[in-house]
């Protein structure tokens, strides 16, 4: 059987920590859901080739190029974008990540459209490691390594790696 | 004062919304809206002989397809030739979708409407476009030889011939102790913003009135084109660029076909149209620099002082020259750098190819320039057996020769004349920063780990702030806040951030009270665009301006209410105060209401300012000459630009087994003049040294003979990612601008100028053979090494070349 690009299916996804639904065509792709369909626009396309790493999301923790993943892929799992990063504090105020602090701090970000990409890339890479060791430059090129910038030239987003992770190994201790 | 902020590494306002993902930019505007795709020219060169859409109309969700048939008045003429000069002979554009022939791959030949761009690309896969292809030209040699031409009616493909001279070349050279000539080659590179251009329409038909939201540097200009080219009233036209993920130069080029069809599709429609560029598109459709050939012949005496300097630059302009010869200009006017030449003659040929079009890219042409001058320098250190500092050193403009006149006429149609600089301090800093002359010890230690290392610099003048203007309006609310706005463009530099520094500053304000608008048409309708580092001293100084104005005013109303000399008044964090009288003050906000003489209360604040409460009835409520408010708006238009500088040095590692080149060392020192922020100057040097890396070793546009972009693509066309990137060590030198209120000099273009020089000139004197063509590859260099003819330097007995690949 052969299914046509415009049949469509039903996706419920968790993204961001709500559960959502959206029917949608087939070949429809993961960054279209949440930009066009979810309205989730923080997560940019820069190249749709899966090579810029702009349009980084995570799915169930793991950072994926949604460009390249279909939207009917990710039923049933966890996606955070960068508008899900910070979280809200008892008052429902914004409590921003650490990265996104860090990106802040350290101006890391110029025109911003590469930056949702690295902050989700850095985020998930910094809370999977052990908090309470100090960055070793190996891992700040690491994290940063896969994603394309053409404003900054990396010096400050690296360094806002470093930041960002003796931000956390000071919350961890 | 606490609220002095000039000068201060201040976090920009910009980011709480880009890190949040809140960020607007083009494409997460029109929800709903329909969407556009292009069908176009797979060919370089060809005639169109048919276009059949018959296939597509029956895809569903198709709404509109547009040809060149379907272009009426002003849309079916040729785009704009935006900045005509009287050497620009053969001026040509392009068509908004194609008419009769294609001239480049890429050329947009058909538009499609549909409910959303996946039905929009169905339906422009199925329109059959019928070509008959034509020779095709690519690269600047193909142009000279002319075996084939690009425009029927341009026989030698040149558009432009332009030529400046300081004096009689000839004789001088003649007369000059040594010459030397050679030919040089740099290739193509692009802006590659990360965002790829966009635009979005929405027509109100019962307003009659057209909003665009554009992806552009140039956002009142497009506003202009737009009502020209649609036979609209300007009035009726709003143009407004949103959030803008980079743009480098390329979307300082307008109108783009897209930027007028995607109106004229929503007003025809009655619906709103989007179209935002995707990464393919990008590369074969929108804009390309850096190809020349560059002839140079060189007089100098026996100690390295240029006599007389001879160039004859062969420019590839691609298909079309919308945007005139202002990157042939700056070539010609920057080439000389920091240098006093004595007589200097260029020639710069600007040629048609069938390639994407040649506009400025951060850099404009001063990239090309620093390659001809300084590897000019490198050469004539390397004929006399002198260090490469050193003549550069005797050659330099001195601190008491400002006002420098190099009698050249710049891009902006003024004199070339450098307002201030301190070249000999750059060059001094620049020699202690990256250890110039400790190269000798890196050098063994390279070699004993089994590499060839190399040292090399470069040295640049970079004119910034043309005019002809920027403006700026600030106006502060009976709430407190003080709204700032200024017509130029913003694509992440951080204006928002240095205007509300200055605007904070001149005022006497919180930075946090103060809001900035840039780009918006809508609030500010006079502007010129944001290129040629220009904004900060154009727009910077045009809110200084319209700040003091601000002040001014509310000075004297305040002078009033406090019974005051205004001179005695100051305003400090938003409270005008009698100066060491703590009490005497009055905030700013009250100010701003009693400004605006009313008969209605509307709320609190303004009670006091009606018309029973204010009590003077000896005069108007508005006196002549004076106008309700607290707001000005006034203009900076400087005499000429001004000239920043600065001097980099790149010390590289070269593998002789793969001839893998690596940067170790980058250093740069910078001088822009006063610093309103240096986290952000800073940023900016950072960016731009990255672009140049990329430009020196990486980046280039690969076309085969037919004019085919063989590496469209991020996989293929190699920008830096972090581990291309050297650490960059930087030094800053602040040398006042003369010409401005705020003593500033532009800072976004620096960083990319001097990388392929600077480079070329270490992987020179680590190998030993003369580079003449950048960027420059591994496999490139080992080729170069493989060569028997390459040219060798002088000192090139000095390296122990070993090549551990068997050839």
């Amino acid at each position: 059987m052969t299914t046509s690009v415009d049949s469509e299916r039903t996706v419920t996804v968790t993204v961001n920590g709500v559960l959502r639904e959206a029917t949608v065509p087939v070949r429809r792709v993961l960054s279209d859901l949440l930009r066009e369909d979810l309205r989730l626009t923080g997560t940019h396309v820069g190249c749709a080739h899966g090579v810029c790493g702009s349009c980084t999301v995570l799915v169930d923790g793991v950072p994926v190029r949604s460009c390249l993943v279909l939207a009917v892929q990710v039923d049933g799992a966890e996606v955070t974008t960068v508008e899900g990063l910070a979280r809200e504090d008892d008052r429902g105020g914004q409590v921003l990540h650490p990265v996104q602090e860090a990106f802040r701090e350290c101006h890391a970000l110029q025109c911003g459209f590469c930056t949702p990409g690295f902050l989700v890339t850095i985020a998930a890479g910094l809370e999977a490691r052990d908090a309470t060791a100090e960055i070793t430059e190996e891992e700040v090129d690491e994290l940063v390594g896969g994603n394309l910038c053409r404003c900054t030239g990396y010096a400050n987003i690296k360094k806002a790696v470093r930041h960002a992770a003796a931000t956390m190994r000071d919350d961890a201790r | 004062m606490t609220t002095k902020l000039f000068g201060e590494p201040v976090r920009r306002r910009e980011d709480a919304r880009l890190i949040t993902g809140k960020g607007r930019y083009l494409d997460d505007l029109g929800a709903g809206a329909l969407a556009a795709a292009f069908v176009r020219s797979p060919h370089a060169h060809a005639r169109v002989t048919d276009v059949d859409v018959e296939a597509a109309l029956d895809v569903e969700g198709l709404v509109a397809i547009y040809t060149y048939e379907d272009l009426t008045g002003p849309m079916a003429e040729p785009m704009p030739v935006l900045i005509p000069h009287p050497q620009l002979h053969a001026p040509r554009t392009g068509y908004a979708l194609a008419n009769g022939v294609v001239h480049h791959v890429g050329e947009p030949v058909v538009m499609v409407v549909a409910t959303d761009r996946y039905v929009a690309e169905d339906a422009a896969d199925r329109i059959a476009v019928s070509y008959e292809e034509l020779p095709v030209v690519v690269g600047v040699d193909a142009a000279r030889e002319a075996r084939a031409t690009v425009h029927d009616d341009v026989p030698d493909n040149v558009a432009a011939r332009h030529h400046q001279e300081t004096g009689d070349v000839e004789p001088a050279l003649a007369a000059a102790p040594h010459t030397l000539s050679f030919t040089q080659y740099i290739e193509r590179s692009a802006c590659m913003p990360l965002e790829g251009k966009g635009v979005h329409a929405r027509w109100d038909a019962d307003d009659g009135s057209l909003r665009v939201h554009s992806s552009t540097q140039a956002s009142t200009s497009v506003r202009a084109a737009i009502a020209a080219k649609l036979e609209l009233s300007l009035d009726r036209v709003e143009v407004i660029a949103p959030d803008v993920g980079g743009g480098f130069g390329v979307k300082i080029v307008h109108p783009w076909p897209e930027e007028l069809l995607v109106p004229m599709a929503a007003i025809r429609l009655g619906r709103e149209v989007k179209w935002a560029e995707d990464r393919r598109e990008h590369f074969i459709s929108s804009a390309h620099e850096r190809q020349q050939r560059q002839e140079i012949t060189v007089g100098f005496d026996d100690d390295g002082r240029i006599t007389a300097l001879d160039v004859h630059v062969w420019h590839d302009n691609g298909a079309y020259t919308p945007y005139g010869i202002i990157v042939p200009i700056i070539t010609a006017t920057q080439l000389v750098g920091p240098y006093a030449i004595p007589v200097y003659r260029v020639v710069v040929e600007s040629v048609y190819t069938n390639t994407v079009i040649v506009t400025p890219y951060r850099g404009a042409g001063r990239p090309q320039g620093c390659y001809a001058m300084e590897r000019t320098m490198d050469r004539i250190a390397d004929a006399l057996g002198l260090d490469r500092a050193e003549v550069r050193r005797r050659n330099l403009i001195t601190p008491d020769q400002f006002p420098y006149d190099h009698r050249l006429t710049f891009q902006d149609g003024r004199p070339v004349i450098y307002d201030s600089g301190d070249y000999p301090g750059l060059l001094d800093k620049l020699v202690a920063l990256v250890g110039w002359d400790e190269a000798g010890a890196l050098r063994a230690d390279a070699q004993a780990r089994g590499k060839l290392l190399g040292i090399g610099m470069a040295l640049y003048v970079e004119g910034t702030g043309p005019g002809p203007y920027e403006g700026g309006h600030v106006q502060v609310l009976g709430s407190g806040k003080v709204l700032v706005s200024t017509g130029l463009t913003s694509q992440g530099q951080g204006h928002e951030t240095v205007f509300a520094q200055i605007v904070a500053s001149e005022l006497g304000v919180p930075i946090d009270d103060v809001e900035v608008h840039t780009g918006d048409t809508r609030r500010f309708g006079y502007a010129v665009g944001t290129f040629a580092s220009r904004a900060a001293v154009m727009s910077g100084n045009a809110v200084a301006l319209a700040a003091r104005g601000v002040r001014e005013k509310a000075l004297r109303i305040a002078a009033d209410v406090l019974e005051a000399d205004p001179a005695d008044l100051e305003i400090d964090e938003g409270q005008v105060q009698v100066k060491g009288t703590p009490g005497a003050s009055i905030p700013l906000r009250t100010v701003a209401v009693l400004s605006n003489p009313l008969r209605y209360a509307f709320d609190q604040a303004a009670q006091q300012a009606t018309q029973f409460v204010t009590h003077d009835d000896s005069k108007p409520p508005v006196a002549p000459g004076d106008a309700p408010g607290l707001e000005h708006r006034d203009y900076y238009s400087p005499i000429r630009s001004t000239f920043a500088s600065g001097a980099h040095a790149a010390v590289v590692e070269i593998d002789p087994r793969t001839w893998e080149i690596d940067v170790v060392r980058y250093a740069v020192v910078h001088d822009c003049g006063n610093v309103v922020n240096p986290m952000i100057v800073e940023g900016q040097v950072q960016g731009g040294v990255a672009q140049g890396v990329g430009g020196a070793l990486y980046e280039r546009m690969a076309y085969d003979g037919d004019g085919q972009l063989q590496n469209a693509s991020f996989m293929d066309f190699l920008m830096p990612y972090a581990s291309e990137v050297p650490d960059i060590a930087i030094d800053h030198q602040e040398t006042p601008s003369p010409l401005n209120p705020l003593g500033i000099k532009g800072a976004g273009e620096a960083g990319v100028i001097p990388g392929t020089a600077a480079i070329a000139s270490a992987i020179e004197d680590a190998v030993g053979r003369r580079i003449t063509s950048m960027p420059i590859s591994p496999t490139e260099l080992y080729d170069l090494m493989r060569d028997e003819t390459a040219e060798r330097t002088a000192g090139s007995q000095q390296v122990p070349l070993q090549t551990g690949v068997p050839a």
